[in-house]
């Protein structure tokens, strides 16, 4: 068998590259933002941030900015287009008067979005009248129709990609309700007309038309007098419309930047259930730590992709080995050899995938029962019909039990006991937050589970135990400090987000790198309530009595303290040994143990760390040769 | 390092009671020295066998006394002999005596250290304690077990009791075991001993930590409730994978009979540029580069660490929540476990009253936790109360990582709510399931839970120590089979299964699966069984539903509206298949039987007759899906007759093989007159068979 030897070793769930493959094949969103440029969105604001009025026209190419950069970072494979219309030039492939397509060097009009494409649209505000310029486009006794021209366009860059794999949006971002409010009479029934007929083929072409419409404090943005008919609102989504537009506009400028993955089943897995009885299931990973992406290693020098050749050499020989290496094992004095088809028949302990053993009640589950991040199953009828009946059944009576049930995944990497807890759904008003079916917590073997409050019991004396007073003191205190609706969802990662926000300036040469905000730290405000205080107070003088001083008043920290003392003496006591810098002149630092290389570099409390020349030419450095 | 040497004297019951489980004794015993030969070469260890016939130990040559007890070997560094003793150990005659055989152990570790050795030492002791021990000669067994429990907490000797019960000790005398279990406790109450019950060979295998690791902690410092409140904790891991050993690679370049060479293997790598190979560029003109777009950005390592997030050590309170707001499979790592500083009582009694109080009120605490300087991240988890059953003990908490949002993939399911009714289990169904969970129970109360992760040895490591074993008396053993016990854990308990037969039977009988005939062929490994539960015809379709499903070609991606010469069966699938016109289904079985009857008809010397049997196979299945069986068995029947007619013996004689009978009634319910039995007379009928 032609086996990769790394691959035996290899955690075959977690591969990153195979889900960026994965990312790059499923659905994408393609998406057209059609900004209104006439100069009515020059004329009028809106106050913004800091009670400042901010003009519509800015409002919405900081907010397009923004998701531009949020969308870089979580789904890069989306792709978009810039449009602008009511403009002076123009610029589309139709040659349609009134619609400017922006764009940069070395991208498609509809493409991926670029680090250029985010700098260039940062400032586009400076040049936009020079080069871009506004203008109404729907002027009496015209018969130009600006709107109707911006929806073609759209509608033509869109042309790419099948629906099927792709999400198509048009994104609308207008403060003129009555586009058509300068005509009169034949002409305006008319323009409406083609207009309205022009946004319903598109939607037929599955192309989905999303309006933002920029108000103003004192005038009303009627959706009725065209929007409504032109998107396609009910009459009754009609009340609701402007105050989610408003919160849309809103959530695209502060979105959480944060790489989506699509669903992709991990594995499709056997489940015996008794002999006879085997259904099929999917995993999912719903959970698993996300870094920051795939380093590529570039030359510096010409900022070009390297690749990275790996090779085998022989260390007693020197030469190359081409076919994978046996490993070995020392043991009683000899090198116990073992290819690598038996070590994975070794690993090879379990026919089936995932095997049911029994059930055990749910308090049977220690907290400490715990490895990996868990594994999501949900049944699947595609190869086995009647799978999903079961494993409803199952799921339904270990719910109604307080059940979870113990199984043998006989994985290759490795194979071990699980607990399959069933969850049941739970739905808010903002969809599923849990989906039904069952999740795979991998339980330790006896050898991962360690007994470390065992190791240090008073050897005369019960351990103290808190007594009521106590135990009520700091029950007062948790009320006190209580999160009521603490999720998972609460927190960002707060390295991660840094790491984007870096990447960002660098990429798009950003003088200053923006905020990130640190979630997780304690809420010292609300520590500080005088309530809090208080509990916290009466807690710390029920435990630690009237004077106790906490850097002093304990044992351990002493016998610790006096312990490392100790060390350290002998340390400095063994580097007296050694004439340092007579073995340094002659060079003979090298032929010293490790060990008492390190005397010296603990004697003068340098890091210990690295490979011995790495300590030789630490403790040259620091005698100065 | 000497301090991290550990002495350790196993105390092993050989008596005729102990004989059912002292295959297991060996295995664990000579795992546990294997495991030292590889991490802890410079451990000693001494075996000491008690309930033997025979007699030899020091203190019955200086004191006498201490009879059936033999020490089968000094304390001595571990080597390859000792698992050779260990693996044979003797079966002994007499009912042993655990308190004499505690006192030779200790008598050897005394003896051999003199108390000048401060480091670990320890007695393991397994027995099945069912039998009497000997009366002391002054004061009682309880005094003298309290005499013994002084001195080793003196000498610094820790004692590791693992005590055989239930199923796998025969019917002892309750009051005597009793005596020896209150015997045994007083020495966990006293010294730092550990008593485990066991009544099953795995966790007997389990009980035994094989593979001893010093533990270190992951932070000393404070858990800071607020600015004002701190308390002293320590962190240590709770749970940490053992991982299978990292193999060194073998270079088999030198030659074998060098006695210097390492026969180790350099693994170099090299950095090239993509668009010219032949150059290798240095480490520092190398730079990492991260995607932004399509785009990857350098960002060398400097950059990197002047503006990269750097949180300050330390473990901050966030505040506490009700525990249903934690689910249990949001805990993302190993686990771990805080303790108050050992020696601070004060410490102690805070984590004593908050886990206590945080039980109580079944809450949790969120901490936000960075475990040294210099960390790249924080770590957010939640805290949960550990109250400890063990007076000795102080109580403590357990820490779990909990994912940050980035961490949490929103993936939508379909509710179950949702799915066809044929889907959800009916009345029968989910009271068969609901009596399968509860019978199929593998923690009953009264019993020991089995597969408690605690007792639950790696069966994977076992078995590669075992191979190496093996191996390093016979380089080319085979990999052993996984042992007999072992398998418990990888699969269902037969016995636990027998008592619930009922019950996994009327599972079978309430729930049918069926293999998705509409499926490509390289998805197809699932199924390997048979239900049991199926009738006798399913049995019999077995040839030929897999070779019908063999045949299945691609789905329906070419719009096949013709049955080929190349790949009839194929195509008739396809076209099956097809839903945009009804009519297709009568096509494909009308073009079908023609091709059926062109292929006979055109057959020379019977070479088109396995084509043609596979299309009969395949137009079964057809009709069975499509519950139409007349134009099959018409067919059928009209073949007949024409072999019959051309004397053709040898294609009936191939469709009996294949057991391709008729389509009977329990196939297709409606249509088919056939009862099974008719069906498969139809068979011995077409057998050609001379009937004179």
């Amino acid at each position: 068998m032609d086996l990769d030897p790394e691959d035996v070793f290899k955690d075959e769930e977690d591969d990153p590259d195979n889900e960026f493959f994965q990312q790059s094949e499923s659905s994408k969103e393609y998406v057209v933002y059609l900004v209104d440029a006439s100069p009515k969105m020059f004329n009028t604001t809106c106050p913004g941030k800091d009670q400042k009025d901010e003009i519509h026209f800015h409002v919405s190419i900081s907010c397009i900015a923004e998701s531009l950069k949020t969308q870089i970072i979580c789904r890069s494979y989306d792709e978009v287009a810039i449009c602008f219309f009511n403009t002076r030039e123009k610029k589309n492939l139709q040659d349609l008067n009134g619609v400017f397509v922006f764009n940069v060097a070395e991208r498609e009009q509809l493409d991926r979005p670029t680090a250029r494409l985010i700098k260039e649209f940062d400032c586009i505000e400076e040049s936009f009248m020079r080069e871009i310029g506004s203008q109404y486009g729907i002027v009496p006794g015209s018969r130009e129709n600006s709107l109707y021209n911006a929806l073609w366009v759209a509608q033509a860059l869109l042309r790419k990609g099948s629906i099927k794999t792709a999400d198509k949006r048009i994104l609308l971002f207008t403060n003129e309700d009555d586009p058509f409010g300068s005509l009169q009479g034949a002409a305006k029934a008319d323009m409406t007309r083609t207009t309205l007929q022009r946004a319903k083929d598109i939607q037929d072409l599955g192309i989905s038309i999303e309006l933002l419409p920029l108000i103003r404090l004192d005038e009303e943005f009627n959706v009725s007098v065209l929007y409504s008919d032109l998107i396609g609102l009910d009459s009754e989504d009609l009340a609701q419309f402007i105050p989610s537009a408003g919160q849309k506009l809103e959530d695209m400028k502060d979105q959480l930047r944060k790489r989506m993955f699509t669903k992709r089943i991990i594995r499709r897995i056997t489940f015996h259930i008794v002999k006879g009885l085997s259904i099929q299931l999917n995993t999912y990973a719903l959970i698993r730590p996300t870094v920051p992406g795939a380093i590529t290693w570039l030359d510096s020098v010409t900022n070009r992709p390297l690749k990275i050749e790996r090779s085998l050499i022989c260390e007693d020989t020197g030469s190359l080995i081409q076919e994978p290496p046996k490993r070995f094992q020392p043991y009683r004095n000899e090198n116990v050899k073992f290819s690598m088809d038996e070590i994975s028949e070794i690993k090879r302990i379990s026919t089936g995938h995932l095997r049911l053993l029994g059930f055990k009640p749910l308090c049977c589950l220690k907290d400490y029962h715990n490895l990996r991040p868990s594994t999501f199953v949900y049944p699947s009828d595609q190869e086995v019909v009647g799978s999903s009946c079961i494993f409803i059944a199952l799921h339904r009576s270990m719910l109604r039990l307080k059940r979870f049930a113990v199984a043998f995944y006989g994985g290759s990497s490795r194979p071990q006991l699980v607990a399959l807890v069933a969850r049941d759904e739970i739905t808010t008003a903002g969809g599923q937050m849990e989906p039904p079916g069952m999740h795979m917590i991998y339980l330790p073997y006896s050898d991962d589970i360690r007994d470390a409050e065992e190791i240090f019991p008073d050897t005369e004396d019960d351990a103290p135990r808190a007594d009521k007073d106590q135990i009520q003191k700091a029950a007062a205190l948790i009320k006190r400090i209580e999160m009521k609706d603490f999720s998972v969802f609460q927190f960002a990662n707060p390295a991660l987000q840094r790491h984007y926000a870096v990447l960002q300036a660098l990429a798009l040469e950003e003088d200053d790198i923006p905020e990130t905000i640190d979630e997780t730290v304690p809420d010292e405000e609300g520590l500080a309530r005088p309530a809090v205080v208080k509990a916290i107070e009466e807690f710390k003088l029920s435990v630690y009595g009237d004077n106790y001083d906490e850097e002093n008043d304990h044992l351990g920290k002493e016998k610790v303290g006096g312990a490392s003392r100790k060390r350290k003496e002998i340390a400095e006591n063994a580097a007296k040994d050694y004439d340092w810098a007579d073995l340094a002149d002659n060079g003979q630092l090298k032929d010293l143990t490790v060990a008492a290389l390190k005397t010296y570099l603990n004697a003068h409390d340098l890091p210990v760390t690295g490979k011995k020349e790495a300590l030789i030419s630490r403790i040259l450095t620091h005698m100065g040769k | 390092m000497a301090r991290n040497k550990e002495k350790l004297v196993l105390l092993l019951d050989v008596g005729p009671s102990m004989h059912g489980v002292l295959p297991e004794v060996e295995k664990v015993c000579s795992m546990l020295v294997e495991k030292k030969l590889i991490f802890n070469k410079d451990d000693e260890v001494g075996v000491v066998v008690f309930g033997t016939e025979e007699t030899n130990n020091e203190l019955m040559d200086e004191v006498g006394g201490y009879e059936n007890i033999v020490v089968l070997q000094d304390i001595k560094v571990v080597d390859g002999d000792l698992i050779d003793i260990l693996k044979k150990l003797p079966r002994g005659t007499v009912d042993g005596d655990f308190l004499d055989a505690i006192v030779v152990g200790m008598d050897m570790l005394i003896k051999k250290y003199k108390g000048i050795y401060k480091g670990k030492k320890r007695l393991c002791l397994i027995t099945n304690a069912i039998h009497p021990t000997k009366d002391s000669l002054e004061g009682s067994k309880e005094d003298q077990v309290g005499t013994l429990a002084v001195q080793m907490t003196a000498q610094g000797m820790k004692m590791e009791s693992i005590v055989v019960r239930g199923i796998l000790s025969q019917d002892a005398n309750k009051r005597i075991m009793d005596e020896n279990d209150r015997l045994l406790s007083i020495f966990s109450k006293k010294t730092r001993s550990r008593t485990v019950y066991v009544d099953s060979p795995i966790s007997l295998l389990g009980a035994l930590k094989t593979r001893r690791v010093t533990p270190v902690t992951v932070f000393r410092g404070h858990l800071e409730l607020s600015q004002q409140m701190k308390i002293k904790v320590w962190v240590y891991k709770k749970t940490q994978e053992e991982k299978f050993p990292t193999l060194k690679k073998y270079s088999e370049k030198a030659p074998s009979t060098s006695k210097f060479a390492t026969h180790q293997v350099m693994v170099d790598y090299e950095y090239k540029s993509v668009d010219d190979s032949s150059t290798v560029v240095p480490p520092e003109q190398r730079i990492k580069g991260y995607r932004y777009g399509p785009q990857v950005v350098p960002i060398s390592d400097a950059e990197r660490d002047a503006v990269k997030f750097k949180p300050e050590k330390g473990v901050k309170l966030l505040g506490f929540t009700d525990a249903s707001n934690i689910i249990r499979h949001y805990y993302m790592k190993d686990v771990y476990l805080f303790i108050a500083e050992p020696g601070n009582t004060r410490a102690i009694l805070a984590v004593s009253a908050i886990a206590r109080a945080m039980k109580e009120m079944n809450k949790v605490a969120i901490l936000r936790c960075v475990w040294r300087q210099g960390q790249q991240n924080v770590v957010v988890g939640v805290l949960t109360p550990n109250i400890s059953q063990n007076n000795k003990i102080p109580d403590s908490f357990y820490f779990n990582v909990l994912p940050f949002i980035e961490d949490v993939r929103e993936y939508q399911f379909p509710s179950f709510n949702s799915f066809p009714a044929s889907w959800l289990p009916n009345e029968q169904q989910q009271m068969a399931a609901d009596e399968f969970v509860q019978m199929l129970n593998l923690a009953p109360s009264g019993k020991e839970e089995a597969l408690l992760p605690e007792f639950t040895p790696n069966p994977v490591l076992e078995r590669f120590y075992h191979h190496l074993e093996l191996k390093s008396k016979q380089p080319d053993a085979a990999v052993p089979p996984l042992d007999e016990t072992l398998k418990r854990i990888t699969e269902p308990d037969l016995e636990l299964d027998f008592e619930n037969k009922s019950v996994l039977d009327s599972l079978c009988k309430h729930f049918e699966l069926k293999e998705n005939s509409k499926l490509k062929k390289s998805a197809r490994r699932l199924l390997p069984e048979k239900p049991s539960g199926s009738n006798g015809e399913d049995g019999n379709g077995n040839v030929s539903d897999a070779r019908a499903v063999d045949s299945i070609g691609q789905e329906p991606v070419v719009k096949i509206e013709k049955i080929g010469d190349l790949t009839p069966v194929q195509d008739f699938e396809v076209m099956m298949t097809r839903r945009d016109n009804p009519e297709w289904v009568g096509k494909a079985i009308r073009e079908m039987r023609d091709k059926i009857l062109s292929l006979l008809t055109n057959s020379h010397g019977g070479d088109n007759y396995l084509v043609a049997v596979e299309c009969i196979i395949a137009l079964r299945k057809g009709c069975i899906l499509e519950q139409e069986p007349g134009p099959y068995n018409n067919l059928m029947r009209y073949l007949y007759r024409y072999c019959q007619e051309k004397e053709i013996s040898t294609f009936p004689k191939l469709l009996a093989s294949m057991d391709v009978t008729l389509i009977s009634k329990s196939e297709a319910v409606d249509s088919s007159n056939f009862t099974d039995d008719e069906a498969r007379r139809f068979l011995d009928k077409i057998k050609p068979e001379p009937k004179d």
